[in-house]
């Protein structure tokens, strides 16, 4: 399996590279500081430039796919989420769609039997695990915001209160530790397993997957096996927050390699299939209301397009028109 | 048994020995290096030169996809980049689509030839990366570093050949985007796809053929408009005969309140005439104002799959004509890929319709405020609303020898989302209706695997494989519930379904709603009914002198 194994090496390289020059070669600036900083540049500006770049082409027709029905006649029923008919009822589509995966919920799988016969079941486990790695991703996120500011937030203690209730181990366990990494390990495994998935499967599949595995493991040995100084952590990222870059001194190279592989995540995102973050929101069959028999849909490309007009078509057929008691124009 | 069907016994095998969806063994295997091979019943006759020259398309040529060389025009790459690239600046999907797949496989298993061929490119994310590996290598400025590790590849002639293949076996349906997380439409893609295809001179005679005929006369079949006219006015007699009432539909009519327009298929094929006899009793019923224009005498558009430009060239006649006549507004028959077009494309390509006026019910009163723009009204959403008022006289029992189910068409149902009114008609003109099981009706529906142009004998064996999956689930209320009478609303549907019955389920027969309606109207004045549309006799209709006997 060159395509899974490939990526699978380069995360391990890419591992390996801050640790050897943090710790070998003192090179604690470039990867503390410099790095950092580019890749929250590329990222920024990389997902901008894909956002706009998607914006600058027109939608030409309203295409929403419908799932639902639609709005007609006052006695029958419309569908306002999978069918909707304004903007409010689209924006509706589109959040449940982040939030939820609801398309995803649908998912069936489909068996074929012996006759020949077709089934198709309900199949739920990838809708589950793509929301729980999603979701997991962005409490950890979230969570992460208390190294960046000195007084850590409400919300962020909250956050940090209900992921941790189990309250296990010291210090506090965190269930999405455990939820993400069960996500990703079935995420990646399913792509191994299944014939159909192995198909399908491309090196930039595997790659993202193993980066964040990665980032993901580092960060709970930092925080529960090998840990660093946590205090000197937050001491470096305040000091990137406010443009006044300063190493602290002891951290552990452990921890160069979290950052630089957060880093490496941030870089290749906008260049990516991760940028289906920013495209879902434009995708213009889930985002437009399916009114356009109702409302008129302006295409700013609209080609002038010669067509065959009544007259012509009449110059051609009109004698045996009148042969048929036709009405025509010119006699 | 048509010609270029395979055999059904070792269809039947090969579901068997494989019962896996994906038939083949594939470890190992990369999909693009599986070679394409067009066999018979596999590919559709190219178009013919004088074809492409009545309309205006590149490189007439005598060819076939069997040949090894496809004799691309000079320069035939830098078409299909440039091409891509001005698709890629116009159409947001196009380029989204081809941004944010992340190979989740939620649409592997979704696809209708999927399911029947069990071809790995079958699998719309496949389909797509078909297209997709071709952009990775020439665009993105990531995927150009990348090349190895992101699944491009160079433009090459086979890449064509594949293309030519997939976006064929591809009925534009978007049942994969109903599951797609992104909603990415890979008919989005299919359309490109085979609009880059054109541009060289590589495409399908059954469609373009009905293109140049559609230009000239009016209507795919090329009917010139005296037979067009006579082939009506002899459905009007048979309907005499058979009822007793002498229907007297008009053409070409200025001042007319509504201009009627209906696939041709209604007018010429079997058992579309039996749809348009229906149509006819029913305007005759409630003493319709309407005109047939021999002009825009075409409800589909197979301009629709070849490129946006042709659509709209094609589609323009019906506003054209309406405009000419003086109409009020524009009624609308049964079809699937014509109401995609009516309904999210036509005001679009050649509106405003400032010309005519809000659909009204002349006989409800109903105004049909969600056609406000277009002003065109489908034939389903008139005829519901007719019944909920209690204007038509039904006996439903006159359909007591059809056990019904319905088939949702394609871009009725996901491209214009009508699932109510169909059932709620079909509902009161027959008393024996039964659902195909929920994951093959409505959004998640199946196509009737022949849409999109690709109705032709000589894709049967594709098509038969298509069309599986949507066969199985009528074969699964056959068995249930006796169903005998598959009901469509699309032209390309009652073209194309009775070859599929007849191979997968021998005894099914294909309707269209409005036959059915058809059937059960009671005509102020009609004579005995003991037959319906097709002359076949009612249960519980027999004639009297028989059942003294």
């Amino acid at each position: 399996m060159k395509k899974a194994f490939m990526p699978l090496i380069a995360v391990v390289l890419l591992a390996v590279i801050p640790y050897v020059a943090v710790q070998f070669a003192g090179l604690g600036f470039l990867f503390g500081v410099i790095i950092p900083y580019a890749a929250i540049a590329v990222f920024i500006g990389g997902f901008v430039y894909r956002v706009v770049d998607w914006a600058r082409s027109p939608v030409p027709f309203r295409i929403p796919t419908t799932c639902g029905q639609e709005k007609s006649l006052d006695w029958i029923k419309q569908d306002k989420l999978e069918s909707p008919s304004n903007f409010r009822q689209a924006a509706a589509r589109v959040l449940t769609e982040v939030f939820f995966f609801r398309s995803l919920f649908r998912n069936t799988k489909a068996e074929a039997h012996n006759g020949p016969k077709l089934a198709y079941g309900s199949s739920k486990w990838l809708w589950l695990a793509g929301l729980a790695f999603h979701w997991s991703m962005l409490v950890i996120v979230l969570r992460h915001y208390r190294f960046f500011i000195a007084k850590v937030p409400g919300f962020v203690q909250i956050l940090e209160g209900v992921d941790g209730f189990l309250d296990v181990t010291l210090p506090a366990f965190y269930l999405t530790n455990v939820i993400i990494l069960a996500a990703i390990t079935f995420l990646v495994v399913r792509r191994l397993l299944d014939a159909k998935m192995r198909l399908i499967s491309l090196p930039t599949d595997y790659f993202p997957l193993f980066l964040i595995l990665a980032i993901a493991v580092v960060g709970i040995f930092m925080r529960y096996i090998t840990k660093v100084d946590v205090m000197s952590v937050k001491d470096l990222m305040i000091n990137l927050v406010h443009f006044k870059p300063a190493l602290p001194e002891g951290i552990g190279a452990l921890f160069y390699v979290h950052l630089f592989l957060v880093c490496v995540l941030a870089i290749y995102f906008p260049f990516s299939k991760l940028m289906h973050m920013g495209g879902i929101f434009l995708s213009p069959t889930r985002n437009l209301s399916n009114d356009s028999r109702e409302k008129r849909h302006v295409n700013p490309w609209n080609p002038d397009v010669k067509t065959r007009t009544y007259a012509e078509y009449e110059d051609e057929f009109r004698d045996k028109m009148k042969k048929a008691n036709l009405p025509v124009e010119r006699k | 048994m048509p010609k270029f069907a395979p055999k059904l016994s070792e269809l039947k095998k090969e579901f068997e020995e494989k019962p896996g969806l994906l038939k083949g063994d594939y470890s190992d295997k990369e999909w693009w290096d599986i070679p394409v091979e067009f066999r018979d019943g596999n590919w559709c006759y190219p178009a013919k030169p004088e074809v492409l020259e009545d309309i205006g398309f590149a490189n007439p040529r005598k060819w076939a996809p069997t040949d090894g060389d496809w004799k691309l025009p000079d320069g035939w790459e830098k078409t299909i980049k440039e091409g891509m690239k001005s698709r890629l600046e116009r159409f947001r999907s196009f380029k989204l689509f081809l941004d944010t797949c992340v190979r989740c496989g939620a649409c592997a298993d979704k696809c209708h030839f999927f399911l029947g061929t069990g071809d790995p490119k079958n699998m719309p994310v496949v389909r797509a990366e078909l297209i997709r590996s071709v952009y990775r290598n020439d665009f993105p400025l990531a995927g150009k570093i990348l090349k190895g590790f992101s699944g491009a590849r160079k433009l090459t002639p086979e890449v064509i050949k594949e293309w030519h293949m997939y976006f064929h076996q591809c009925t534009e349906c978007r049942r994969c985007s109903v599951f797609c997380p992104f909603g990415i439409d890979t008919a989005e893609i299919t359309m490109m796809g085979r609009e880059l295809l054109n541009l060289i001179g590589v495409n399908n005679n059954w469609i373009l053929g009905p293109v140049s005929n559609c230009n000239r006369t009016g209507n795919h079949l090329g009917i010139e408009p005296h037979t067009f006219v006579q082939n009506i006015e002899s459905l009007a007699e048979d309907i005499e005969d058979l009822t007793g009432i002498a229907v007297e539909p008009t053409f070409n009519r200025k001042g007319a309140e509504v201009l009627f327009i209906t696939p041709s298929g209604d007018v010429f094929a079997d058992p579309g005439v039996y749809t348009m006899m229906g149509y006819l009793l029913l305007f005759h019923h409630i003493g319709l104002d309407y005109t047939i224009s021999t002009y825009a005498s075409e409800g589909g558009n197979f301009g629709f799959f070849t490129s946006n430009e042709m659509a709209k060239k094609l589609n323009a006649k019906m506003y054209h004509e309406a405009k000419r006549l003086g109409v009020k507004w524009i009624l609308g028959g049964e079809c699937g890929h014509m109401w995609r077009v009516v309904h999210q494309y036509m005001d679009t390509m050649n509106g405003p319709a400032d010309f005519l006026e809000e659909p009204v019910s002349p006989f409800t009163k109903t105004k049909f405020s969600n056609a406000a723009a277009t002003k065109m009204v489908h034939i389903a959403e008139f005829t519901a609303d007719l019944i909920k008022h209690g204007k038509l006289e039904l006996d439903p029992k006159r359909n007591d020898h059809l056990r019904t189910t319905f088939h949702d068409s394609c871009n009725i149902a996901r491209g214009m989302g009508m699932f109510e009114e169909p059932r709620y008609v079909l509902d009161h003109v027959c008393n024996s209706f039964h659902e195909m099981p929920e994951n093959t009706i409505r959004e998640q529906t199946f196509c009737c695997g022949s849409g999109s142009g690709i109705n032709t004998e000589e894709y049967m064996d594709i098509r038969l494989r298509g069309g599986f999956p949507r066969a199985n689930a009528v074969k699964h209320v056959r068995e249930k519930h006796d169903v005998n009478s598959l009901v469509t609303i699309c032209a390309i549907d009652r073209a194309t379904l009775p070859a599929l019955m007849n191979y997968w389920n021998p005894g099914v027969t294909v309707y269209g709603l409005h036959e059915l309606v058809g059937n059960a109207l009671v005509m102020q004045g009609e004579k005995k009914r003991t037959e319906d549309l097709r002359e076949d006799p009612m249960a519980g209709f027999e004639d009297e002198e028989d059942d003294e006997d």
